[in-house]
């Protein structure tokens, strides 16, 4: 009974085994923006109730995402922020009847990451160039 | 009692609208909200873009003016309406426990409309503030 238990028998392929397909991966990228957004909206609520407040908590909260800290995790937001409205725009191509044949599907999901990764950098970009 | 005659079969009434009695609501929902987010993200981001590096003054000038305030208020709305059925779709996916459920999806929609009217009573201030001045 032992013996049966500890050698090593063929299992069938699950997500440790295959390579992952970027579909797949943007899928779960999907959810996991989504749901980082659903608590990123906690950081906007700070900023606007701190600039209702007054202007000595406006300025503490701007020195607070001008913090490296602050501004790595508003730069996650963006880009989970631009992520999940390319992967939306996905779903509404989708919802069509179009772009899930095999290839269309791979360019759509490859395009979702470079797409949303090259505009977070735009943005960052034209950020730092208003400071 | 009342009875109300139809000439529908029970069938067709309620063809489409599942267990929930809802149907298809939320699906139709998330795809309304989404739609609107895409533009009002955008404005989101425009806006936030325009606040950096003014003084205080300035960025309570700029977010009190009718439109960025509006672009606000419908984003926030939308945003939350948004956010509530994507989270319950996680819920429902990952909880299994029908009282941890029921209780998690109860706080997801407290989460929601807090975040809601926190913001919207923010932009709301800014708006009187800027009336009274």
């Amino acid at each position: 009974m032992t013996d049966t238990a500890t050698r090593s028998r063929p299992l069938s392929p699950h997500l440790q085994v295959y390579r992952w397909p970027i579909t797949m991966v943007m899928s779960i990228a999907h959810r996991i923006t989504g749901a980082a957004l659903y608590f990123g909206t906690l950081l906007l609520v700070f900023l606007l109730l701190s600039a209702a407040a007054g202007e000595g908590s406006y300025y503490k909260a701007s020195v607070l995402f001008g913090s490296v800290p602050g501004q790595i995790v508003l730069f996650g937001y963006t880009f989970a922020l631009l992520h999940h409205m390319l992967g939306g725009i996905r779903h509404f191509i989708w919802d069509t009847g179009r772009g899930m044949e095999p290839g269309t599907r791979e360019a759509l999901a490859w395009a979702n990451l470079a797409g949303s990764v090259v505009l977070t950098i735009i943005i960052w970009a034209v950020a730092l160039a208003f400071r | 009692m009342t009875t109300t005659t139809s000439m529908r079969t029970p069938f067709a009434r309620v063809r489409g609208l599942g267990s929930a009695k809802s149907g298809t609501s939320h699906f139709w929902h998330q795809r309304l909200t989404g739609l609107a987010n895409i533009g009002l993200a955008i404005g989101l981001i425009v806006i936030v873009l325009t606040l950096i590096g003014k003084p205080y003054a300035e960025a309570i000038t700029f977010i009190s003016r009718p439109l960025v305030s509006l672009t606000l208020l419908a984003g926030v709305i939308s945003a939350t309406i948004h956010m509530r059925i994507g989270m319950q779709v996680i819920i429902e996916d990952y909880v299994h426990g029908e009282l941890l459920k029921v209780l998690a999806i109860l706080a997801n929609t407290f989460f929601a409309f807090a975040v809601a009217i926190s913001a919207v009573y923010a932009i709301l201030k800014f708006g009187i503030a800027r009336l009274l001045t």
